[in-house]
């Protein structure tokens, strides 16, 4: 008996609408599960991203009920009773249906300046797990997108995309800012280039990691602290001109890019 | 008259997993044109599945590691069937391809004076597994990715790549494929092709593998004149979930049981000591006390069973549940609950609990798993020179899962990411050297070109038809239990008339609406390839009347010698694609020099 409605978007970049779909409900299901029961019975073309179904790949970003959730680990029987709507994340332009195009965030990647550490010592570099534990954090990301999804600088604005990395791109500027063997200085680059003080900290990004990175008060706003140090304090000033300096500046750092 | 868009590049990649990754890294150190091609969005590979770690004989744990060990480990694992100069080259190169990704950005758990720390795992004498918690794919794929991006190397993303193209000559010429975003064709000439798409699970109805485990690379070679080979020996991994049934079959990693995790029937009973064959019983515990002190002391005491090979305790977990002494939902008990603090546990094994918490309402520090074997790794594959992963055909490589015989009959936990990264490599400096000095490819022959997509189109002909989807999952079903965990002659007869069945149900599927981003035809592009890999491990299944690692005949249960001496090797010799005859010929596996054979009479 179908005792279940699915309200799902479907359209393309042309426009689209929420059309509604009955389907009955099963034991134990995700809504990654009906969206594929709906494929192989009702609507063969219906677009989705998906890969591993384990929330480990972070393919099925979708706003169910209105919130960005991976629908692999959405359980069914977590949802309020009464209709499921599924509908693409609006940050980025549709491709189709749930589908959209996430290019925004591989052009960002490409602008990061690459990692660059020392030359390697015979056997290996020796880093204490304390201080690998930082990175490590930020290295959980599982590239869903859902934080540059929800991240109003860009969610609302799509002006600001040229000038900011977002969230994403943030925690991966604190990873290598924090890297106990990296050599470049990205600070300048992240103030100056990647939009860092737009963001005002509403942690709508943290709010929705499924991965449960604390993105803004582990990366966003140590990064910013340590970005405003870099540029604004005098007596930091000072003591990058006396002193040796033990990071490559942004600049160099940027020449890095082809 | 279809368009489509072409490029032309030195070497091409199919695949960017880890193996796919590290050979364009290879390849574009080398200086060459270099495009990677993957099915789905860049970093999202079947790699980042992988959990435990990544072997590699560094010996930062356990000082009298080496080289050596991890390749008799390998070999014995395998059965013996390996190619063993891949588990040579595999041993002796996967500690500096690991210290390499940390060069690269990776940050690997480290020991107490500041090394990367390694863990233990089935069929590993020494803890061998360098990891992140339990995310070291993950860490692997953007280690990697991050570093092919730094290198400005071309991905081609969300492209599915249909066949292979060759030149006059015989050599690989380039490929023909299409963009899943648009629809749209796409052609690529290539003086080298390097194939790493991966393994063939999406054909089994409990598996392990995403969508994209379709075979692709398999079929490609196969109908593009190259050989495969033991694709009867797909490993079950002993653990995956079984209930709630829509994530059946995912897994769940083998560093619970490194970390102390043991599994109990439903009569409580520690049941894998019941199991332990004669080839591994000198290493392994006698008694759960025994056993027990091993974890914090490896000479205190001899190795749990639960730590045998994969092939292993699936199959005693198999037994079990066939004897009634299974748990409410088929499978056994996996307990790290009543054996390790709730804090260690929440460490170690992060995705664990929260894969239980949040799909399955199971607290795994509190409670015992429900698991059961799941369809993971295939490890035959297309058939490869281990020095520089060519094939046969000239100019085509292979490397990571789709390649066959670093494993034999039966995979170690971990070394599927060292495998991708040493043969990663190895086959990106194959495909350069080859590549060196060579002039451009032949432009493509127009007519094959069209005729590929012709019939790619061919379900949008059709008014009325087969369903994708309704194929996709009776093959599952007949996969699942005709070719699964235990196989029979009469069943693998019975299937392989069932295959022939459905590829012509695959000749009459009838697809509707746009091409732009429609699954549908995208299944139906990839049935051809999951009936191409399916009937060549029936066909292996069949001719292989012996049980060997990830390959138990009922009607064979024991190892025979003489079928321990061969691999099986498939190739078209007569036609190409999906509906030409495939032929077996079983012949000598490669024999080892004496000064490796003696590692083995050293160890008894």
């Amino acid at each position: 008996m179908a005792d279940l409605t699915m309200r799902i978007w479907r359209g393309d970049q042309d426009g689209g609408e929420l059309v509604d779909y009955e389907i009955e409900s099963q034991e134990g299901e995700v809504v990654l599960d009906v969206i594929h029961r709906l494929q192989a019975t009702q609507i063969p073309d219906l677009a989705c991203r998906w890969n591993c179904k384990a929330g480990k790949c972070g393919s099925c970003s979708a706003e169910i009920n209105g919130m960005p959730r991976l629908m692999c680990m959405t359980r069914m029987d977590q949802l309020p009773d009464g209709p499921i709507t599924v509908t693409p994340m609006r940050a980025f332009p549709i491709i189709r249906d749930l589908v959209t195009d996430v290019s925004f965030n591989f052009e960002m990647a490409k602008r990061v300046p690459a990692f660059n550490p020392p030359p390697m010592p015979e056997g290996g570099y020796r880093m204490q797990q304390i201080d690998v534990e930082r990175g490590q954090e930020f290295r959980k990301c599982i590239e869903c997108f859902m934080c540059q999804n929800v991240c109003h600088v860009i969610r609302d604005h799509e002006e600001n995309k040229a000038n900011y990395a977002g969230p994403r791109f943030f925690i991966r500027y604190a990873e290598l800012e924090m890297h106990p063997l990296d050599t470049n200085d990205r600070r300048e680059l992240v103030r100056e280039k990647m939009g860092l003080g737009l963001c005002n900290i509403t942690k709508c990004c943290t709010e929705v990691c499924p991965e449960h990175i604390k993105i803004t008060d582990n990366a966003i706003i140590p990064l910013k602290e340590r970005a405003v140090d870099a540029h604004y304090d005098p007596v930091a000033w000072l003591g990058r001109k006396i002193t040796r300096r033990t990071k490559r500046s942004a600049a160099e750092a940027a020449a890095d890019r082809p | 008259m279809a368009d489509y868009e072409h490029h032309s590049y030195d070497v091409i990649i199919i695949g960017a997993g880890g193996a796919g990754l590290r050979a364009a890294i290879e390849a574009k150190q080398r200086g060459l044109r270099v495009a990677l091609i993957c099915k789905s969005l860049l970093g999202k590979a079947h790699t980042v599945m992988a959990e435990g770690g990544v072997a590699a004989a560094m010996g930062n744990v356990y000082p009298e590691d080496n080289w050596q060990v991890h390749f008799r480990d390998t070999m014995r694992g395998g059965k013996m069937l390996n190619n063993w100069r891949m588990a040579q080259l595999h041993a002796q190169e996967a500690p500096d391809r690991v210290l390499e990704l940390e060069e690269w950005g990776a940050l690997f758990d480290r020991t107490k004076d500041g090394k990367i720390t390694q863990r233990d795992f089935g069929g590993h004498r020494y803890a061998r597994l360098a990891h992140v918690g339990d995310r070291t794919g993950l860490e692997l794929i953007r280690t990697l990715q991050q570093k092919a991006v730094s290198m400005d190397i071309d991905v081609f993303m969300e492209c599915k790549i249909l066949r292979l193209l060759r030149d006059d000559n015989g050599a690989v010429s380039g490929a023909v494929g299409y963009w899943r975003p648009t629809g749209e064709f796409i052609t690529f000439s290539a003086k080298a092709v390097i194939l790493a798409t991966g393994g063939v699970g999406k054909s089994w109805k409990y598996t392990s593998n995403s969508w994209e485990g379709t075979g692709d690379g398999h079929a490609i070679a196969l109908w593009a004149g190259a050989e495969l080979i033991d694709m009867e020996c797909i490993q079950f991994h002993p653990t995956g979930m079984v209930w709630p049934l829509s994530v059946r079959g995912i897994l769940v990693t083998e560093g619970v049981r490194g970390d102390g995790g043991v599994l109990r029937n439903s009569e409580g009973k520690r049941f894998m000591f019941d199991y332990v064959a004669d080839m591994f019983r000198a290493e392994t515990a006698e008694s759960e006390e025994e056993a027990d002190k091993w974890y914090d002391d490896h000479t205190a005491g001899r190795r749990p069973p639960e730590l045998l090979p994969r092939d292993e305790v699936a199959r005693s977990i198999n037994t079990e549940v066939k004897a009634g002494r299974g748990s409410p939902h088929g499978g056994v008990f996996l307990d790290i609950a009543s054996r390790r603090s709730a804090e260690f546990i929440r460490r170690r094994l992060p995705s664990m609990y929260h894969q239980f918490m949040e799909l399955a309402g199971v607290d795994i520090t509190a409670t015992p798993m429900e698991v059961g074997p799941t369809c993971h790794y295939i490890m035959g594959g297309v058939r490869v020179e281990a020095d520089t992963a060519a094939t046969g055909i000239p100019g085509l490589f292979a490397a990571g899962e789709v390649a066959g015989g670093m494993h034999g009959s039966n995979r170690l936990g971990g070394n599927s990411l060292s495998d991708l990264i040493v043969f990663g490599r190895r086959a990106g400096m194959g495909a350069a050297d080859y590549v060196e000095g060579r002039a451009d490819a032949q432009t493509l022959d127009v007519a094959q070109v069209q005729s590929i997509i012709d019939e790619s189109l061919e379900p949008y002909t059709r008014e009325t038809g087969e369903n994708p989807y309704d194929i996709q999952r009776d093959l599952q079903e007949l996969m699942q239990s005709n070719v699964g965990i235990i196989r029979t002659g009469s069943e693998l007869d019975e299937a392989l008339v069932q295959l022939e069945a459905l590829k012509v149900r695959v000749d009459n599927i009838s697809v509707k609406g746009g091409r732009v981003y429609n699954p549908a035809w995208n299944l139906a592009t990839d049935l051809p390839a999951m009936l191409t890999v399916s009937t060549c491990a029936a066909l292996g299944a069949q001719a292989r009347k012996e049980s060997r690692g990830g390959h138990t005949r009922e009607d064979f249960p024991k190892a025979d010698p003489e079928f321990g001496k061969v691999n099986m090797v498939l190739s078209q010799p007569t036609g190409s694609g999906m509906n030409a005859d495939v032929k077996l010929d079983p012949q000598p596996i490669l024999t080892m020099p004496d000064e490796l054979k003696a590692l083995f009479e050293e160890a008894k």
